[in-house]
């Protein structure tokens, strides 16, 4: 297959993580739509780094990965603080920076 | 071949997608992730991705997942009733669903656009020409040579990255101090209602991990 | 030393001396104050002596100097420059005004000693001389407009020294406002003068308005309407009719104050510019009879106020509203030498006269009602003294001054020919009840039944009261802001007593350096200055002249005889007669009524005006529509940006998309 359907998946994997983003209320499922986001962009940067032939882009995927797997951890970390905080685990009830 | 290979794992992909995004209970989003996370990998082997595949399957799939799993079993968060939140969500929230359903659609027909209207006539190819070897494209000593050499500030900063976040994540998840540890509890709150996805109750006195899983001590 | 730099030494000491008293007031120890003001005024007035003497060595056709300090701007065809004005006009006012200035801040020595607002007090006189020597030696429009500005000022500050007093505050911003009306008459004026002369500088306007820019005829539209806008300033700052209410109301200000300001030196501004603009006002004789029927009016119906006002010093300042009036009229028909004159005489005996009545108002403890006031004579006989001979000089008896100078200005007046025979006759009239009034002030306040203060004093006992305001009754106390505890009488302070001597001698004897036909002093000193006038003629036909003199002469004596016998001979007359006629006794006590017509007609519609704008354009328009206004829309547009900081993480995280979604889109237009 041309690269040009590998691009379409990510264009379509990055699209539905952004609708995740947005609609899902659980903030751990958030994220989980957010790893969708960031792997769509790993897809492309595989797909283009074949295309030309050299490895720039695959290790531009890797580092893309370390930092999804680092933010994963942060990420994490504060919804468990939440939840011993006896908070709602809801997005929507996180709002104490409203203006 | 190669089509049919594409195919197949283009679905796992979608599917995996889609199933993180409608999915309610959240252990069916994580396993919907990981799904989509080995077909991912499938198409970076197409790519002739070797090492990036593996890295995906072993380190993403394999241990980031894992790591959620054991989250979304400690915190859980109820199944969500998306058809029934939407209707009874405050205006806000519905509203802004359907204009995020929209943006998102906007956002899809660009890229697609922006991604093949493009006027690279590469991408229309099958990629550069593979040589196999030792050292060839996407073996892992290939792309070992590129960290080590061209990438290697990149790699620094990763590294010390993911020490940054291994602190922040045990600094953020761990024990509380005496000054907090009363103000956790609302006064007057018994332990919190039993939720389905929790096989005990959480502890009244929230410390380590171990003594939350291991009940109060 | 050049005349220039003796000219800018006069300006330099009295402004030294204000700097010095109002920034040094708490170092200088004790009453240096007043010392150091009367010193900086005095080495201003051997500045000026220098100045004569330096100027009359000059040739008589070069004794008009211009000396600029620096150029200020140059903008649009108008130069503005700091320059001075030294000929023999101006030379001879500032020898007046610094002269009876350092006598007059001698006698405040004495006088302000007890107030707590010493320093302040002569900081601002001095103040007052250095502008008013600016505006004298002021050598272009501008400077003169700034000169005429400052000494309004200073009358303003000087009027309300006494600030706890609310009649004091209030006459100070009357005079103020009338002044202004007077510093628009002066800007206005100069502008129309400017439009054909093309230049501010004094000799420059003068040299090219004799050339020719008004045209060839007389009456130019434009030159008529700057002189009168310039005769506007010139009554409003002497109190000539109809800007003179301030006057009376001016006598709020401590007395020296009156006599320097309000007698000697400020009032005769006016007289001063229309003798420095005599070239224009020639070439418009309109507006010099204006000016001379104002002049004329003024010294009669003031002269007939004087008769029915029962406060001392008001009697006095509507004495020098009418000899004011004598001035402006004199220099209206050509009369420059004689107005000069006159002013130089006025200055010596008002000042005289006033400073006598301080003297008088502080034995009495305040007190300064006539009709309080008797048979002084015995307890106050310096005082007396000095009351006689101002009143007696005042009312033009020879051979004090005052009977040479009046006499001159009518005599010129009468030589005019045509209508003027009218002013002469008014002149003459006026005369009679100077002399009138002036004795009935002297008569009734030194003559008749001692009071009780008088016979204190006699037994050696100052009277003491309880500190009120004179005019209403009121309470006061002593401290800053309120006049000081104790009194200043002349007989019992020696500062007083130089000062009064000084001017008692200029009025006695000033006259005789222009005696007609005898000798000319004041005529040839002035001659450079008013070279180019047709009416500086001095050649006086003989008859005229002897009628003149006997005529001024017996209408004296007459004046005098009358008012000893109404208040000395029979003192009930004054009664008798203002129950036969009591509808003209209300005409003169109510001041003929300017100030009701004055409050009626201008003051009454401007506060009316004043509260529509602060009710409703101000409160409605501005407040709420304007500025309540604009800061609704503000708010109103806060809140619609308010709203997206919603708190909702979501409803960032779709902002976020909807922006890629932006950028991409714009790019994608782009290619």
């Amino acid at each position: 297959m041309t690269i040009a359907w590998y691009l379409a998946v990510s264009a379509i994997v990055f699209t539905l993580g952004a609708i995740g983003v947005i609609t899902r209320r659980n903030p751990l499922v958030v994220l989980l739509c957010l790893e969708l986001m960031l792997n769509g962009g790993n897809l492309a940067l595989v797909a283009f780094s074949r295309m030309w032939g050299d490895g720039d882009g695959q290790i531009l995927a890797i580092v893309v990965l370390t930092v999804a797997a680092c933010e994963v951890c942060i990420g994490l970390g504060l919804v468990v603080a939440i939840y011993r905080r006896r908070l709602p685990i809801d997005v929507d009830e996180m709002r104490e920076l409203h203006g | 071949m190669s089509s049919v290979l594409f195919f197949i794992a283009a679905i796992g992909v979608l599917a995996g997608a889609i199933g993180v995004v409608v999915l309610r209970n959240p252990i069916y989003c994580v396993l919907a992730l990981v799904v989509h996370l080995v077909a991912l990998a499938v198409l970076f082997l197409l790519l002739r991705a070797e090492f990036v595949a593996a890295i995906q399957v072993v380190i993403y799939a394999g241990a980031v997942m894992v790591l959620y799993v054991f989250v979304v079993a400690y915190v859980g968060g109820e199944a969500e009733n998306i058809g029934a939140r939407l209707r009874s969500a405050g205006p806000t929230g519905a509203a802004l669903r359907r204009a995020g359903a929209i943006l998102a659609a906007a956002l899809l027909v660009e890229l697609l656009i922006a991604l093949l209207g493009t006027g690279l006539s590469a991408i229309n190819r099958h990629g550069a020409a593979y040589t196999p070897g030792p050292q060839a494209y996407g073996t892992p000593a290939y792309i070992g040579k590129l960290l080590l050499t061209r990438f290697l500030l990149a790699f620094e900063i990763a590294s010390f990255l993911l020490l940054i976040a291994a602190v922040g994540g045990v600094v953020l998840a761990g024990r509380s101090t005496g000054a907090v540890r009363d103000s956790d509890q609302a006064p007057g709150d018994g332990p919190p209602p039993e939720s389905p996805s929790e096989p005990m109750g959480v502890p009244a006195i929230t410390g380590s991990m171990a003594e939350g899983v291991g009940g109060s001590a | 030393m050049s005349t220039a730099a003796w000219a800018w030494l006069v300006l330099a000491f009295p402004l030294a001396g204000m700097l010095i008293v109002a920034f040094g007031f708490r170092v200088v120890w004790g009453r240096g104050a007043g010392w150091i003001a009367t010193g900086a005024i005095l080495l201003s007035f051997g500045a000026s002596i220098g100045a004569l003497i330096s100027l009359q060595q000059h040739a008589p056709a070069h004794r008009q100097i211009v000396s600029t300090l620096y150029h200020y701007a140059s903008t649009v065809g108008v130069n503005a420059d700091m320059s001075i004005l030294v000929d023999p006009l101006s030379v001879f006012m500032i020898l007046v005004v610094s002269g009876v200035s350092t006598l007059i801040h001698l006698y405040s020595v004495s006088y302000m000693e007890s107030d707590r607002g010493y320093a302040r007090y002569f900081a601002y006189l001095n103040f007052f001389v250095f502008a008013m020597l600016l505006l004298v030696l002021a050598g272009n429009f501008l400077l003169l407009t700034v000169g005429w500005a400052f000494v309004g000022a200073a009358s303003y500050m000087l009027i309300s020294f006494w600030y706890r007093r609310s009649t004091a505050t209030r006459a100070g911003i009357y005079a103020f406002v009338i002044n202004v009306v007077g510093d628009v008459g002066m800007v206005l004026g100069t502008y129309f003068i400017f439009k054909h002369t093309h230049t501010l500088d004094l000799l420059g306007s003068f040299h090219a308005a004799s050339g020719g820019a008004f045209g060839h005829a007389t009456n130019n539209g434009d030159l008529v309407a700057g002189c009168v806008m310039l005769l506007v300033a010139a009554f409003a700052k002497s109190a000539q009719l109809p800007l003179h209410t301030w006057l009376p109301d001016a006598m709020e200000g401590p007395t020296p104050v009156s006599s320097l300001i309000h007698a000697a030196t400020m009032v005769t501004a006016g007289v001063y510019l229309i003798a420095r603009t005599h070239t224009l006002f020639e070439l418009a004789p309109s507006a010099q009879d204006v000016g001379a029927i104002v002049g004329v009016a003024t010294l009669v119906v003031a002269g007939t106020i004087a008769l029915a006002q029962p406060d001392i010093k008001r009697v006095i300042a509507y004495s020098t509203m009418s000899q004011i009036g004598y001035m402006i009229m004199g220099v209206s028909v050509g009369a420059y030498a004689a107005g000069m004159f006159h002013l130089m005489t006025h200055a010596f005996f008002k000042a005289l006269l006033f400073m006598g009545a301080g003297s008088l108002i502080g034995a009495m403890a305040g007190e300064q009602s006539l009709d309080r006031m008797g048979g002084l004579r015995r307890a106050l006989p310096f005082t007396f003294a000095a009351f006689v001979i101002g009143g007696l000089a005042l009312s033009g008896i020879p051979p004090f001054s005052g009977f040479f100078s009046k006499d001159e200005i009518l005599l010129v007046t009468g030589e005019r020919g045509g209508w003027h025979w009218a002013l002469y006759v008014l002149g003459y009239i006026g005369a009679l009840l100077t002399a009138i009034y002036t004795f009935r002030m002297i008569f009734r306040a030194f003559f008749g039944e001692p009071v009780e203060e008088a016979r204190k004093l006699e037994a050696g006992v100052v009277p003491h009261a309880h500190p009120a305001n004179p005019a209403t009754g009121e309470p006061e106390d002593t401290g800053v802001g309120f006049p000081g505890p104790t009194h200043a009488i002349a007989e019992r302070a020696l500062p007083m007593r130089v000062a009064m001597w000084l001017l008692a001698l200029g009025a006695i004897g000033a006259g005789l350096i222009q005696i007609p036909k005898v000798d000319f002093v004041i005529d040839d000193f002035l001659r450079p200055s008013f070279g180019n006038s047709s009416l500086y003629a001095t050649h006086t036909k003989n008859g005229l002249l002897t009628v003149g003199l006997v005529l001024g002469t017996v209408i004296g004596l007459v004046g005098i005889a009358i008012a000893y016998f109404a208040w000395v001979v029979r003192p009930g007359t004054a009664t008798v007669v203002r129950e036969r006629v009591p509808a003209l006794y209300r005409l003169l006590a109510n001041k003929w009524y300017f100030d009701a017509a004055l409050e009626r007609v201008v003051v009454a519609p401007m506060v009316a005006l004043g509260r529509l704008a602060r009710g409703d354009i101000e409160r409605v328009f501005v407040d709420e529509a304007l500025v309540g206004g604009t800061s609704a829309i503000v708010r109103a547009g806060s809140a619609a940006v308010r709203a997206a900081q919603s708190g909702f993480v979501r409803y960032y995280a779709a902002l976020l998309i909807l922006g890629v979604a932006g950028v991409s889109f714009y790019f994608l237009l782009q290619t």
